[in-house]
Order: structure tokens, then C-alpha cells, then sequence
């Protein structure tokens, strides 16, 4: 499998300037996604997987946020060396992303239609010259693409008047009607309720499948991604910790945090509920030296408090940032892997 | 069979939330629960299932006396909790405690946890020595004691969360309603809250009213489980047999939307029945059968007749037409 990559990210560092002193939020993140691939984006509340999207979108706001190092190549050029006109067209053709929270990503003053003529409008000079009558139709086709019945009318309504599975469907339309090679979808669905998550990651399943588009899915409920992506990658406390094809990561997962989150989740076969991991996420102000996740790490040896682990190849595609399988470092590690591995 | 609790017979709450019609002003009415009827034995952990905005959290804000009901009883060891009076009594105010959903707006930011732990115990237990029980419930639920000096703030979401269970502990309750105690909570800390529960309902023979969304989760925790849609129940079950052979469309329609991890659990879901259609406005419940709507088995009878609960085997009661007895032996 030789795939273009469409998006690489290298050693992202983003921090945020705050009183009191500076939050190391991102700290040094890899992620690549290839042409056609649907990434999954999974870790817990606060890990920093809203930063790193707002950053490969330039829409991070500076200050506070700032970037301390890194890469972001789209089609292999240096977005962050990007003119901010031509930004705005990548951000309109190239990549579109859904917002967590389809309540806040709508503008409650202004009707859909004065909200997604806009962005298919602006979305590429061609678009600009179009007459408003097309951008008319393209708004409609939009809206039936995401299954919304009536769409002349919703044009005209409020987001107020639409329930919460009808606006996250919207801002999906929104989305995708510019055509984008990649999307990134910030928890599609979390503010709803389970039956419409459902029809709603359906949708956008089958909408992505027909246009071979890139996806980033990010969401903290590991399930959803079983369903959706080819592969995943695992973030904790501002690193990518592991990485690997989905069904791999579900049926053998390697890092110790990655074993954790799988195992505190509530299986419908029963047999309790895990205790989960103890301790929390860490204090970005004065995060853990080495291995951010060593105080909560059940196998941390010395080294982890020292070093920060890089990524090890396991085996083909399956990478991990930990020091139990660095088969270099000879043996020191070798009992506690065995016993991670078991 | 252990002795019933609580029982709630056929409980409503009507709010009303504006008028029609300028001259012959008809009021708007929510049917936020309307006839919810249940039982709560002695030590169990009966679980209560729906979506947002189907009433779970009103039945639980009137099983603890912060709502009265608009019809039904509620009864504590067969005395009735509403018995004219407009005030709880401070004897059922003791018995019965709640934990909420989100843990930062429920504790005062003002008060430190030595404050906050010492309210009930002040009202309700006067006669103990109250730092010791206070001492005595932070270790209970595993905090060290200095956290009594802390304030909410500087605590995480788990902990507060902790907190406010030692709270519902300082009137030595019988009942405890938990109302998504861990839905505001990482997955990886949920473990720790419900496990701690779980410890504290053995010791303390405690009875559980358990209001989540979370089937899996309630697979893992509850005796029974009842499903709950637009204020109404649609089935209820011991947890066994519910998940073995759920019988509603709208519960099999649950379970099919769930993600689970593993194969295995995949194999343990019901027929699909595929999502559809919206959940109506509580304001605009459809007629009949409320969730014909929605149903993919729906009839000419779901349109008009609100079908009854019916048992359709000890223990598992059901409400759609599907299940009435002429029926069932076709
Ligand atoms: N504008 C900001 N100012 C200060 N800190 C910020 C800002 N934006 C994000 N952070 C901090 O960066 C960390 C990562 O935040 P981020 O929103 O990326 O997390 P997330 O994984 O998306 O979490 P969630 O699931 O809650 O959305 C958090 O500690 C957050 O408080
Ligand atoms: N105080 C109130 N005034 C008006 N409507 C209410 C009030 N409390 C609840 N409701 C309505 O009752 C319905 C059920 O609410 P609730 O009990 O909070 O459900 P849940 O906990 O399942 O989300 C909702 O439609 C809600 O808007
Ligand atoms: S590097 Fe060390 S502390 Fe980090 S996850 Fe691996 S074993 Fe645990
Ligand atoms: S009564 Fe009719 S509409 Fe209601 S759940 Fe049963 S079959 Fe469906
Ligand atoms: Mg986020
Ligand atoms: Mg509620």
C-alpha cells in the first residue's frame, strides 16, 4: 500500500501563554494522513486534540496560544508559510472542518442559508463568479446530501428552529458541500443522543466513502472510530502515544494507556466495570519530565522519568512512544514488556 | 424475594410552560414524566435508560422532594413521601439522597469540603462528633483528610464527584438516586467512581436509582433495567434477561446504535433496528403510541391507542401493541 500523504504533521509544539506562565499543551506532535485514509483521533478530555486541528487550520488564536516548533505540510507545502488569502481558499476547497459543538459553530442571528451560501461562494475563485441563483442550488443540493427534507425552506430558517441532529447535519452539509480532500470532524455527534449519533455518523460515513475523501475523526468514545477509520492514533496529555491500522489497535493494543482506555470502558458482555487509570491528566504548566504518562503508568521504569520515549515500529504500521519496546535498549525492559504484552 | 423499598405508582409531572390564545388562554403543558410506575427493592440497583429530555432526571428531582408530583404516589416503606404536607419530612429527607450530574455546579464553590460534608451532618446527625464523622466519610469514599480543606475548584471533575457522594453518605441514607453520576467523567476515572459505588452499596446495604444514557454501562451495574421515552417506560427487565432478549422496538433500536470495541459484544446485539426519524417535542407528543414515529413495525393501531404495560414473562413488561396478549399467541 504506497498512499500519498496529504497531510504530515512534525514535532508540533503549541503552547498557551496564561497567568502564572506558559501551558507545554502539544508537545512535539507526529500525524500523517494519507490521501483517501480515515484517521481516527482518540484520547481523553483536555489532550489536546481541538489544539492540534486549530493549528494545522491556522485558526488558533495567538495570543495565547502560541507555536513553538513544528511542521505542517498539506500536499507537501509548509502551510505555515502559507499567504493568509491563500490559506482561507485551502481552508475552503483543500480542508473543512465540523466543530465539536454544532450549537456554537452556527451563528444564531443568521439564517442557513445567509450561513452556507458563503462558504460555497467563497470557497474558490470560480465559485466567486458564479451567479447567486447556481450558489442557490448548490446550498439546496447540499442540504439533501445530508438527508434534510425540505431544504428551499430550511435555507430560510434559524438555527434555533432546528433540533440539534437536524444542525449537526447542516454543519455536515456545510462541510462537505466545497468538495474538501479532507475533512476533519471535531466529536461529530457527542452532544447527541445515542440513537441520532447513530444516523448522524452514518451519514457522514456513507457521504465520505462516495467522495474518497480524507477524514481526521476525532471523538474520546473509542467505539465510534471501530466503526469509521482505517487507522488510529492514540493521544495523551499532548503526544501521539500510539499508532496503528483500527482493527490492530482494538484486537492487540500496546501502549500501556491505550490498554488502560480500552479496558475502563463498559463492555456489554458484562464482567464489572475496571477500575480505570489512576491519577489524571497532567498540569500543563508543569508537565511530568520523559514519559508524560509515567504517573499514571502502571509498568514506568527509571528511564521513563528521564526520557521522552520516540516512536518504536512494532511491527508494519504499528508504532508506539514507550519505552517497553525498545528492543535496543536491551535488558531492562525486557520483563516489564513481557508482562505489558501478556 | 427482598421487600420494595420505594414504590412510584404511576407517577406525573406536568410543567407548564406558557399560553395559547389571547381571550381562551389553553396552557402548554411538558408531560415531562406522565405515568411512570416502579419499584426499588431493598439493596438493588435498578437502572433507568433514556435519551435527553425523556424524564429521568424529573423523576429522580421528585423521588428526593425537590419536585411535587402533578398525580401519583411515591411511597418510602409504604409510607407516602407527598401526604399533604408541602414540605419533606427531615426523616425522608435523611433516607433518601441524590448525587447529581454535573459536579461542578452542585458543590458550592464558597464552601471548603470540611463545610460542605459538615451541612447535612449538622441538620441530620447533630448528636455525633462532627470532624471525626467528617474524617470518618472522606475515607470512606478513599480521600485523605486533609481534602477537607480544600474548595471545589482545586479538586478534578472524579473527585468533586467523590465528594459529593460522601455528601449523600452524611445523612446515613437507605436510597441513594444517582442521576448520570459519571457522565460528565473521563471514561478512565469512571471506573474509579463506579467501583466505589459498588463498594459502598455492599457495605452499607444501600438501594440505587441509577439514571444514565450508558446501556453498556448499565449492563455492568443495575439488577433491572427500565427504558424510559418521552416520559412514559417502554419495558422493564431484570438486567439479565433485558439484555438477553430486549423487547421493544425502541429498546432494540438502543442497543443497535451503541459503539462497542469487541466483536463479541457486537454479536450480542438485538436485529438491527436502524435509527430513524427524530425525537419528537415533548411539548407535541405524538398520539398513540409515542415512539410510532420512529418505529419501523408501526401499525394503524400504534397511531391511536396508547398500548398498556403488559408482563410478558415474570419480571419483563413491555408497552406496544406488538405484545398484547391476542397478539402474542399468534
Ligand atoms: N485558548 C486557550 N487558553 C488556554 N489554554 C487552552 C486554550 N485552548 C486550549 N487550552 C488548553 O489546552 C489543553 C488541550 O485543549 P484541547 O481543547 O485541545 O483538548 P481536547 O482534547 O480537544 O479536549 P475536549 O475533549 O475537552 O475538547 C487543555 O488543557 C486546555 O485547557
Ligand atoms: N422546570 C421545568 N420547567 C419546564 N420544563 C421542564 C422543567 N424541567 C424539565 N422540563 C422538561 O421536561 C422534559 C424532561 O426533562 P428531564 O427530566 O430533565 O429529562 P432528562 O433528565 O431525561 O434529560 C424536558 O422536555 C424538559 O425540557
Ligand atoms: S514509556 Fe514508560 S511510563 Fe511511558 S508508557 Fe511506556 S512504560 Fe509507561
Ligand atoms: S406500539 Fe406500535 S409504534 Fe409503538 S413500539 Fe409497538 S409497534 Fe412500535
Ligand atoms: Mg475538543
Ligand atoms: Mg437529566
Amino acid at each position: 500500500m504506497t498512499r500519498q500523504p496529504l497531510l504530515e504533521i512534525e514535532n508540533l509544539r503549541v503552547g498557551f501563554k496564561v497567568y502564572g506562565g506558559e501551558l507545554h499543551v502539544l508537545d512535539g506532535v507526529d500525524f500523517v494522513v494519507n490521501k483517501g485514509e480515515k484517521v481516527g483521533l482518540v484520547g481523553e478530555t483536555g489532550c489536546g486534540k481541538t489544539t492540534t486541528m486549530k493549528a494545522i487550520l491556522r485558526i488558533l488564536p495567538q495570543p495565547p496560544g502560541f507555536i513553538e516548533s513544528g511542521v505542517i505540510r498539506f500536499h507537501g507545502r509548509d502551510l505555515m508559510q502559507v499567504k493568509d488569502r491563500e490559506m482561507r481558499h485551502i481552508r475552503g476547497q483543500g480542508i473543512s472542518m465540523i466543530f465539536q459543538d454544532p450549537t456554537a459553530a452556527l451563528n444564531p442571528v443568521f439564517t442557513i442559508g445567509q450561513q452556507l451560501e458563503p462558504v460555497i461562494k467563497y470557497a474558490s475563485p470560480e465559485n466567486r463568479r458564479l451567479p447567486r441563483k447556481v450558489i442557490r442550488q448548490k446550498a439546496i443540493q447540499a442540504l439533501r446530501d445530508v438527508s434534510l427534507a425540505d431544504p428551499e425552506r430550511l435555507l430560510k430558517a434559524y438555527p434555533v428552529q432546528l433540533s440539534g441532529g437536524m444542525r449537526q447535519r447542516v454543519c455536515i452539509g456545510m462541510a462537505l458541500a466545497t468538495n474538501p480532500e479532507l475533512l476533519i470532524a471535531d466529536e461529530p455527534g457527542t452532544s447527541l443522543d445515542v440513537t441520532i449519533q447513530d444516523q448522524v455518523l452514518r451519514l457522514l460515513h456513507q457521504l465520505v466513502e462516495e467522495r474518497d475523501s480524507s477524514v481526521i475523526l476525532i471523538t474520546h468514545t473509542l467505539g465510534i472510530v471501530r466503526q469509521m477509520t482505517d487507522r488510529l492514533y492514540v493521544m495523551y496529555a499532548g503526544n501521539m502515544v500510539e499508532t496503528a491500522p483500527t482493527r490492530r489497535i482494538f484486537t492487540n493494543p500496546l501502549h500501556p494507556y491505550t490498554q488502560g482506555l480500552m479496558d475502563a470502558v463498559p463492555k456489554l458482555t458484562g464482567g464489572g466495570v475496571a477500575h480505570g487509570i489512576p491519577g489524571r491528566i497532567p498540569d500543563y504548566l508543569h508537565p511530568p519530565t520523559g514519559c508524560r504518562f509515567h504517573p499514571r503508568c502502571p509498568h514506568a521504569m527509571d528511564i521513563c522519568r528521564q526520557k521522552k520515549p520516540s516512536f518504536y515500529t512494532v511491527e508494519e504500521a504499528h508504532q508506539v512512544a514507550c519505552f517497553l519496546y525498545d528492543t535496543s535498549s536491551g535488558a531492562d525492559s525486557a520483563p516489564a514488556r513481557k508482562e505489558a504484552l501478556a | 424475594m427482598t421487600e420494595d423499598i420505594l414504590t412510584i405508582t404511576d407517577l406525573k409531572k406536568h410543567f407548564v410552560i406558557g399560553h395559547n390564545g389571547l381571550i381562551h388562554r389553553t396552557p402548554i403543558t411538558v408531560k415531562a414524566v406522565d405515568g411512570v410506575s416502579l419499584s426499588l427493592r431493598k439493596g438493588e440497583t435498578f437502572g433507568l435508560v433514556g435519551e435527553s429530555g425523556s424524564g429521568k432526571s424529573t423523576v429522580a428531582y421528585m423521588t428526593v422532594g425537590m419536585y411535587r408530583p402533578t398525580s401519583g404516589t411515591i411511597r418510602f416503606r409504604g409510607e407516602d413521601l407527598f401526604d399533604g404536607s408541602k414540605e419533606r419530612s427531615k426523616r425522608h429527607k435523611k433516607e433518601i439522597q441524590i448525587v447529581f450530574q454535573d459536579p461542578g455546579s452542585s458543590l458550592n464553590p464558597r464552601r471548603s469540603i470540611k463545610d460542605i460534608l459538615d451541612l447535612p451532618l449538622r441538620i441530620h446527625q447533630p448528636q455525633k462528633n462532627r470532624l471525626e464523622e467528617i474524617v470518618r466519610l472522606l475515607s470512606l469514599v478513599e480521600l485523605p483528610p486533609e481534602y477537607m480543606y480544600k474548595y471545589p475548584r482545586q479538586l478534578s471533575g472524579g473527585e468533586k464527584q467523590i465528594v459529593a457522594i460522601a455528601r449523600a453518605l452524611a445523612t446515613d441514607p437507605s436510597i441513594i438516586v444517582l442521576d448520570e453520576p459519571t457522565s460528565a467523567l473521563d471514561v478512565s476515572i469512571q471506573g474509579k467512581v463506579i467501583n466505589l459505588l459498588i463498594r459502598l452499596q455492599q457495605e452499607f446495604e444501600l438501594s440505587f436509582l441509577f439514571i444514565t444514557h450508558d446501556l453498556s454501562l448499565m449492563r455492568n451495574v443495575a439488577s433491572r433495567v427500565a427504558i424510559m421515552y418521552l416520559g412514559k417506560i417502554c419495558e422493564v427487565a431484570d438486567a439479565a434477561e433485558f439484555f438477553e432478549n430486549p423487547l421493544h422496538p425502541y429498546t432494540q433500536m438502543l442497543l443497535s446504535s451503541i459503539p462497542v470495541l469487541t466483536e463479541e459484544e457486537e454479536a450480542l446485539k438485538p436485529v438491527k433496528v436502524e435509527s430513524r426519524g427524530e425525537i419528537p417535542s415533548p411539548v407535541n407528543v405524538p398520539p398513540g403510541c409515542s415512539f410510532h414515529s420512529r418505529c419501523p413495525y408501526a401499525e394503524a393501531i400504534c397511531k391511536q391507542v396508547d398500548p398498556e404495560m403488559k408482563e410478558i414473562r415474570p419480571g419483563h413488561t413491555v408497552r406496544c401493541h406488538l405484545f398484547a396478549s391476542d397478539r402474542s399467541q399468534a
